[in-house]
């Protein structure tokens, strides 16, 4: 049988833990990660299309679409458990990025950015007016069983883990597959990619399905764990949060986006309980510290330790 | 009929307010490659300054047409002060990194100045009533509009014109052109490239206030306002090409008069028709309606 690599084992690590601190963590511990978890799922979509050298602003979209398309399963199909849920928010994030990426592949830098962020606020726009979806108030969303058995807390905490373990693995083993070698390619050179044989859109257009899928379940999530969901989901701050967390961890590890998210939430969360009023302000500044500080992330650092033992 | 001449009129109020804040973006852009997500703040900055210093002067008992002087005072000092604090305290050591992480530098220095205006004025919301009251209406047609919207749209021309004028007319403005065509070029042939990022970072900050102080006698200023500006003016820069002050004018002009037609005839797209109008410029020209394609890079 072919060794473990390092990553993989420090995942299943992860995996093993967390599961493990589930029933012994505070409830707010236990939500708090939840969310983090379902946001470091979003900042590993923009992981992978940030090794491909894009950054998208508008990852919001997914997510909030993977968010609305949960609360549908149960509004509308009368669907309670937690697993169709989230499969359904996944399937219709995907395809809305099979379709828009039809588009979105052939943009690059800053364009893409610009127009992932344009396709997000049309969401946004349609949301904030649809009052079948409760406009501006949302929906509450209740799962009533996870896999069979009655919804909890804790029974959705570890379908979330159980999740983004499966997605860290799935794109730790995407990256070191010839496909996911393409991305740093196409980053450096996109036009030496195509004479080598390589077709850099399609590459593209799976990226940003792949990142969107990731989103779409990111939001799937949330909504199972928040039990609400409104269009700021889709609002540009959402999207602006999660390249935040993307670029704060690095592109270093498939490890790193969870970490990431995990730190902010509770960076946020003690922000907000000791400074109500400038948490915004210790956030923004935080970011400050690590772009001009850490340029390649949070992840950099123990990289580097672990190159200089 | 009525109806249309409304669309136009809302329409080009509209558009001026968003060109003066655009054009503060769109020169940024242009000469820094910096697409500044703080701008927005800058405009609610603009606007806190002007409620302040017209409730100050109106207080100690001033003649009221003074205000008009105070909101471009408002605009100014925003602009002296925030400009050069910004460029030098922080953009200057983040120069030569990549547009998108510049993005990111820039919205967390926005996230840091909604709380600092929070700080400062607190959350309670301001009102600037003298420079909007004082004028009256006009008629026009059967439509009677407010006489400082007239205002608004004289100094979206004044900027607009004196901006072209200091681009193309003005010495400085040429090494401004050459700047943005060529930077190291420009820093070989003895431009002091970065004098001219300090004035431009400068002279975009100001638009941004003046955007703000102007707008504050016509709404009330309070947290947050500066939140949807960014992504309409993001918009505006989009359609039009970024880095173009032409593009800019007309994207603004685009945006005004699709968002009062929606608003006219079809309220529930309001918010996301310049939305969808970006996204299908973008698809059509993905550079803008200004901008050239660039040749791809081997």
């Amino acid at each position: 049988m072919r060794r473990l690599d390092r990553t993989t084992a420090v995942l299943l690590g992860a995996l093993v833990a967390l599961l493990a601190l589930g029933p012994v963590l505070p409830k707010w511990a236990v939500f708090l990660v939840t969310v983090a978890l379902a946001k470091g799922l979003v900042a590993l979509g923009l992981l992978v299309l940030m090794r491909a050298g894009l950054v998208s602003f508008g990852q919001g979209l997914y997510y909030a679409l993977g968010a609305y398309a949960a609360g549908m399963t149960v509004q509308a199909l009368g669907v309670g458990d937690a697993v169709p849920m989230l499969l359904l928010g996944t399937a219709v994030a995907a395809g809305a990025a099979g379709l828009l990426g039809l588009l979105l592949a052939r943009y690059r830098t800053i364009f893409f950015a610009m127009l992932s962020l344009a396709f997000s606020m049309i969401l946004y726009g349609l949301l904030v007016k649809s009052s079948a979806l409760g406009s501006t108030d949302g929906f509450n969303v209740v799962p009533r069983t996870v896999l069979g058995l009655a919804a909890s807390r804790g029974g959705i905490y570890g379908l979330a883990v159980i999740c983004c373990f499966a997605a860290a693995l799935g794109v730790h083993l995407l990256l070191g597959s010839p496909l996911g070698r393409l991305a740093p390619a196409i980053r450096d050179n996109e036009l030496r990619v195509e004479y080598m044989g390589a077709s850099v859109r399609n590459a593209v257009h799976l990226f940003v399905v792949l990142a969107a899928a990731l989103a779409g379940l990111g939001g799937g999530i949330t909504a199972l764990a928040v039990g609400h969901i409104d269009p700021e989901m889709a609002y540009w701050t959402t999207s602006g949060e999660f390249v935040f967390v993307a670029i704060l961890s690095g592109t270093g590890s498939p490890l790193a986006p969870f970490a990431g998210a995990i730190l902010l939430e509770l960076l946020r969360s003690f922000a907000y309980e000791y400074s109500p009023n400038t948490w915004q302000m210790v956030i923004g500044g935080a970011m400050l510290l690590v772009i001009l500080f850490l340029p390649a992330g949070l992840w950099s650092v123990f990289a580097r330790r672990r190159r200089a033992a | 009929m009525g109806d249309l001449l409304a669309v136009v009129v809302d329409g080009l109020i509209y558009s001026s307010w968003l060109f003066v804040i655009a054009a503060g973006l769109t020169i940024i852009y242009g000469v820094m490659r910096i697409l500044n997500m703080a701008h927005g703040s800058l405009y609610a900055l603009g606007a806190y300054a002007a409620a302040s210093l017209v409730g100050v002067w109106m207080r100690g008992g001033q003649p009221p047409f003074g205000t008009y002087l105070l909101l471009v005072a408002a605009a100014l000092l925003v602009g002296l002060v925030m400009g050069p604090l910004v460029e030098r305290g922080l953009l200057r050591f983040t120069y030569g990194r990549d547009e998108v992480v510049m993005v990111l530098v820039t919205y967390a220095l926005f996230l840091v100045l909604e709380d600092v205006i929070k700080l400062i004025w607190g959350v309670e919301s301001y009102f600037v009533t003298e420079p909007y009251g004082l004028l009256g209406t006009f008629e026009l047609g059967p439509l009677s509009y407010p006489v400082y919207s007239g205002v608004l749209v004289l100094a979206a021309v004044v900027v607009g014109l004196g901006l072209r004028w200091g681009i193309y007319g003005t010495r400085y403005g040429k090494l401004l052109v050459a700047v943005i065509h060529d930077r190291e070029m420009a820093a070989a042939l003895g431009i002091d490239v970065r004098r001219v990022f300090l004035v431009t970072f400068t002279l975009g900050t100001t638009l941004a206030a003046l955007g703000g102080a102007l707008t504050a006698p016509t709404v009330s200023v309070v947290p947050g306002m500066g939140v949807e500006v960014i992504v309409l003016a993001f918009a505006v820069v989009v359609i039009g090409g970024m880095g173009s002050m032409q593009g800019a004018a007309l994207g603004s002009l685009i945006v005004g008069v699709v968002r009062s037609a929606a608003v006219h005839y079809l309220p529930q797209v309001e918010l996301f028709s310049i939305y969808l109008v970006m996204a299908l410029v973008l698809a059509f020209r993905p550079r803008g309606l200004f901008v050239a394609p660039e040749a791809r890079k081997i």
